[in-house]
């Protein structure tokens, strides 16, 4: 008995974090920025097609790929912000799902014609791959780098919000553009840049999750409830309340695996509904407009 | 210029449109053609039947086939039948092909049985197909045909008890139901039968659950493409290979998926129709075929599929000389037996459905380090055990 929770909260906590990787660059997007960026798992799929090719083509190393991937799907996202994304900002909500979900399918036809319509593996060093062992069980290598990944992103996110002249300006900039610019912010470039970061976390997502989500065109729409889910559950715009909620999510629908096997897909469904009509905002939703 | 050489010019002219007044029979194929089915199906389908018309030309002088491709990217009965529909009355065709899904399949068959139209499934796998319209036949396999011979293997290797995980969609339970009724009545004992949601990305847990109810071995059914690749992944990454807990399963590493499966996947054992390794001239001359048109494709199941299906058209073609004949048509190809890339098949005289052998085959890894489904037993002549009789 005691083995078997222990076995839920280490393999929930495992997928939780995975949870957390693929959606925290939404976080920053749809919760801070207030875009409705539907596009966010194209940012994934991106970084995870960037990281496999690096790897198999040209050799890179697997951690200097994940940057890389990172770099790649900012670039790729800094572009697309500066051509079409910045003149949605002030524009109604059904138009910015319109542009993303059309930039979607714009990049699932891409995909499809670049890399092929069967998945394509970000393939893992030896050292990654296989299982550690925890004593009583074993684990898969695999989760420990996304677990640490995702805490270093945390890490880093925070510090770029609380601890930074570009966390302040951004603040400011989402709670009240026009101030913000009298104030002289750039807040064009500020945007950009959020953006840009936005997109290059989703990528890094891409490449750490792709054993459990694995790199193929599909992929922005298949996972897309899965990402929304946790940002909603989590309060938008809280980068702690995403990982609180993937954590909860994983641990939910991981303790339905190994209770009730066939019902654990509803189980975090049933825990989205239940939060979401006791906090329609989310867990940590912002009293401010942040 | 003299008379004679502009009658002669005109002759020749006139023997050169000769071929145009031929008969065209034309063939409407429905399959996934774009969408995310399109590379594990609707390529392959096409790869199949452009590799059979390369290598052998049109079915007869006189006779020009044309192939009406149909875009069904999904499970959708009313679209399916809807297309067939069109492509029958609109287009006139004599022939219909293709179907991935068991839905699609069945939902046309209304139009195959009233219209008279002769139709090869290339996929839809379910036992029931074929029985839906007199005009259906069947160049795929059923899964109760591959999981019933995957099971006594899995008795002949010893393995006394199994948990079946299989993905929770019809063919699935389909292939745990085949497969445990076969193992039980063998003498083996099914521990659990563990059905997983179709959207289930993390299969750690049910792996480890598994590995704590210490079957000999694990029979598995996940669709195609990312989900067959995780549970891979996730199956060594829990440690269950080193737990001796063997991988029993059927489709999961067809060519398709074989290479980005990756080393995970050296030494799962398999049952299943074709094997990319197949050694036979028939299948060499296709993969060279295959190759020469399609640099980049793999032979997969759903390709040699296509391929044969190509074969059954023109066996009706040719028996009916292009005429519209649907019941001479299937007459014709009713108990045909010929060797395909696959090794030997027949089309059953009763239930129009395939019979064919079954390979047990390892994964491992060619000369040039690629991975490849090497057979090595085989189940003779296996017919669809899940018909009703």
């Amino acid at each position: 008995m005691a083995s078997l929770l222990a076995s839920i909260l280490i393999d929930g906590f495992a997928y939780g974090m995975v949870l957390f990787m693929v959606s925290v660059g939404l976080t920053v997007t749809l919760g801070l920025m207030r875009f409705v960026n539907l596009a966010h798992g194209m940012f994934a799929m991106i970084g995870g097609y960037a990281a496999a090719s690096l790897i198999t083509m040209a050799g890179v190393p697997y951690i200097l790929a994940l940057i890389l991937a990172a770099i790649v799907a900012g670039i790729i996202a800094l572009g697309l912000e500066i051509s079409v994304i910045r003149w949605m900002y002030g524009r109604p909500e059904l138009d910015q799902v319109l542009l993303t979900i059309g930039l979607v399918f714009i990049g699932i036809a891409l995909a499809g014609m670049l890399f092929g319509n069967s998945l394509v593996p970000v393939p893992l060093p030896d050292m990654l791959r296989g299982a550690s062992d925890l004593g009583f069980r074993v684990m898969p290598t695999q989760r420990i780098v996304a677990a640490v990944v995702g805490l270093l992103s945390l890490l880093a996110i925070w510090l770029l919000l609380d601890r930074t002249m570009f966390g302040i300006r951004l603040r400011a900039t989402v709670d009240n553009a026009r101030a913000a610019g009298e104030l002289g912010i750039n807040t064009r470039r500020v945007y950009a840049i959020a953006f840009s970061v936005g997109a290059a976390l989703a990528g890094l997502g891409g490449v750490v999750g792709a054993e459990l989500l694995p790199v193929e065109p599909y992929y922005p729409l298949k996972y897309l409830v899965l990402f929304l889910a946790v940002v909603a559950v989590g309060g938008p715009g809280s980068v702690f309340g995403s990982l609180i909620a993937a954590l909860l999510l994983g641990t939910v629908e991981t303790a339905g695996k190994y209770l009730a096997p066939g019902f654990a897909t509803i189980g975090l469904f049933v825990v989205m509904l239940l939060v979401l009509s006791w906090r329609p905002d989310g867990l940590f939703h912002r009293k401010s407009r942040l | 210029m003299s008379f004679g050489t502009v009658l002669r010019a005109g002759a020749v002219a006139l023997a050169m449109t000769a071929p145009a007044m031929a008969e065209t029979v034309k063939v409407g194929v429905i399959g996934p053609f774009s969408g995310p089915f399109s590379g594990s199906f609707g390529e392959p389908f096409r790869q199949g039947v452009e590799t059979y018309v390369a290598m052998n030309g049109q079915p007869a002088d006189g006779i020009e086939v044309e192939f009406i491709w149909r875009d069904l990217q999904k499970p959708d009965p009313g679209q399916a039948r809807a297309l067939a529909q069109e492509l029958v009355a609109k287009d006139g065709v004599q022939y219909l092909a293709g179907f991935v899904f068991t839905p699609n399949a069945i939902a046309a068959a209304g139009i195959s049985q009233q219209a008279k139209i002769p139709t090869v499934i290339f996929n839809a796998s379910a036992s029931a197909v074929v029985s839906q319209s007199e005009y259906y036949v069947r160049t795929s396999n059923t899964l109760a045909q591959v999981s019933v011979p995957t099971a006594q293997d899995a008795l002949d290797k010893g393995y006394k008890t199994v948990v079946t995980a299989v993905s929770d969609y019809a063919p699935g339970v389909d292939a745990e139901t085949n497969f445990a009724k076969a193992f039980t009545e063998g003498g083996g004992e099914v521990l659990e039968s563990i059905r997983m949601p179709l959207s289930t990305t993390d299969f750690g847990p049910y792996l480890q659950s598994i590995q704590l109810k210490k079957p000999d071995a694990l029979f598995v059914f996940l669709p195609y493409g990312p989900p067959t690749y995780s549970f891979v992944n996730a199956y060594r990454d829990n440690g269950l290979d080193k737990a001796g807990i063997a991988f029993v399963g059927t489709s999961e590493t067809q060519e398709v998926d074989l290479q980005s499966l990756g080393d995970a996947a050296l030494g799962l054992e398999t049952g299943y129709f074709y094997s990319a390794a197949h050694e036979s001239p028939e299948n060499d001359a296709f993969k060279a075929k295959l190759k020469e048109l399609y640099p980049n494709a793999e032979p997969n199941p759903a390709t040699v599929a296509a391929f044969d299906g190509t074969h059954a058209l023109y066996e009706m073609i040719r028996a009916t000389g292009g005429k519209t004949d649907p019941d001479a048509a299937i007459a014709a190809i009713k108990g045909k037996s010929w060797e395909s890339p696959r090794g030997p098949i027949t089309i059953d005289a009763d239930t129009r459905d395939i019979v064919q052998n079954v390979y047990i085959r390892k994964v491992e890894k060619d000369a040039d380090g690629r991975l490849v489904n090497r057979e090595y037993k085989t189940y003779e002549a296996q017919p669809d055990f899940g018909a009703q009789k």
